[in-house]
């Protein structure tokens, strides 16, 4: 039988604004690392072929099923996780507080996926309707809440960062 | 952790035909949302991987001398249905890849992943198709053209030589200019599902308004791989702008696709959505250009 060689490479990327370097097998997905080489435990593994979403991270501001993104494509990105969003002494961010608000979290899994996908949304600065933020929304999948819950709560922080009052439906 | 023999990144262009020339077995990694899925089901177990990931010359939307609209073959879905260009040329192309699957594949997923594995229900393919477009390959030899109809050879095959990969997507003026098209996609769930039947329409009316010069009309899954509907162009090309003649052209859709019967849906059943969302999709091409029916 061939024998196995196991191929490496260095990686550089910027992990929730710091500068960081890892060396990896390169089979791994980003989700491997940030996991196993980083502890970024909010990323969770889930269906680990992109559809529920649990894995999500931020690349350069937009939002990757980080379980089919290989790890060695990290190079030179500036990568975002949930824990990136904490404040200097673990304050909860706006949106994160609104998910706790809401009560738009029952188990838990898919919520640091969400809410990073909230914070592409809300980061692009733009007023959306319902409907455009539920399409916004579609790439995860919440076993528990509804999802009402967890739209509400995007759609509170949106309103409160672009400084309206909410509209009453 | 992928079941992968071993990865090969190219740094540019050249460097990619170079390691194509060298590693013919390997398989071609773009945006990873096919490759890497296929590679957890088993089926690509063991493979050695040609990634494209880096080449970002690949990536964008711009207008070449002639009009020519091009598309670099690792721009991404979400990219696409943003860029200004598209949206004042080709709006349709854009609003099609705006149904791939959810946001983050469609922040992952290239046009030229979505083309090159060949599959006819793919979101860009029929519109694609309906606008002729001109799929670029570059390859030991430098560049080669060839239109998106001979490309797909048959379900899950195309036209990708020894040492080529596919550098772009070009929409030519011819096929743009002044014309405005409409996609349906028919599926179970509106987001991360795979479209039972594809409908893109596109038309070019008279400077009046009441006259359709120019139809055109592709599916996919309505066939092996993405078709235009030839008849049903012939019949509306020429003709005054009427409800008449949506419905005259949805009909003759018949002549010219051939669904299957699979899982997803029955061959009756896509025969039906193909002539509504042909009528449907031909209605709303006709407005957006302008025209009252």
């Amino acid at each position: 039988m061939e024998k196995h060689v196991t191929q490496v490479q260095t990686v550089h990327f910027n992990l929730n604004g710091k500068d960081v370097e890892r060396t990896v097998d390169v089979r791994a997905s980003l989700t491997d690392m940030l996991r196993n080489d980083f502890r970024m435990t909010s990323v969770k593994k889930g269906c680990e072929v992109g559809e529920c979403g649990a894995c999500n991270v931020l690349i350069d501001g937009e939002a990757f099923n980080s379980c089919i993104y290989l790890a060695v494509w990290a190079e030179g990105k500036k990568i975002r996780t949930l824990e990136g969003l904490l404040g200097p002494n673990g304050e909860l961010s706006d949106i994160q507080q609104a998910f706790v608000d809401e009560a738009a979290i029952q188990c838990g899994f898919c919520t640091p996926g969400f809410i990073l996908t909230a914070v592409e949304i809300l980061e692009s600065g733009k007023e959306y309707t319902d409907a455009e933020l539920r399409k916004l929304l579609s790439g995860h999948l919440c076993r528990c809440t509804g999802y009402e819950n967890i739209l509400r709560a995007v759609k509170k922080t949106m309103y409160k960062r672009l400084g309206k009052p909410m509209p009453e439906n | 952790m992928y079941d992968m023999k071993a990865l090969y990144q190219a740094k540019d262009v050249a460097d990619a035909v170079a390691l194509r020339m060298a590693h013919p077995e390997a398989q071609i990694i773009a945006g990873g949302s096919d490759v890497l899925v296929q590679m957890r089901e088993g089926k690509r177990a063991g493979v050695e991987l040609i990634s494209i990931q880096g080449l970002n010359e690949l990536r964008g939307v711009s207008l070449e001398d002639d009009g020519t609209l091009r598309i670099g073959s690792l721009t991404s879905f979400s990219h696409i249905t943003r860029d200004p260009l598209i949206q004042k040329y080709i709006n349709v192309l854009g609003e099609a890849v705006d149904q791939v699957g959810g946001p983050q594949i469609r922040n992952i997923g290239t046009i030229g992943g979505n083309t090159c594995n060949g599959v006819t229900s793919a979101d860009s393919a029929s519109t694609l198709h309906a606008y002729d477009a001109i799929v670029e390959l570059t390859g030991p030899d430098g560049v080669r053209r060839q239109p998106i109809h001979d490309f797909y050879i048959k379900a899950g095959k195309v036209d990708i030589r020894e040492g080529e990969i596919q550098t772009a997507i070009l929409i030519p003026k011819e096929s743009y200019e002044n014309t405005f098209g409409h996609y349906i996609k028919y599926a179970m769930r509106n987001a991360m599902d795979i479209a039972t039947l594809g409908t893109s329409v596109n038309v070019r009316l008279s400077a009046d308004k009441k006259t359709v010069e120019r139809a055109r009309v592709a599916f996919g899954v309505a066939g092996p791989v993405p078709l235009r509907a030839a008849t049903a162009e012939a019949v509306a090309a020429g003709k005054a702008v009427s409800m008449e003649l949506a419905e005259a052209f949805s009909q003759a859709v018949k002549e010219d696709i051939n669904p299957r019967d699979s899982w997803r849906a029955a061959k009756d059943f896509r025969m039906h959505i193909a002539v509504e969302s042909a009528k449907r999709a031909f209605i709303e091409s006709v407005k957006l250009a302008g025209g009252a029916l």
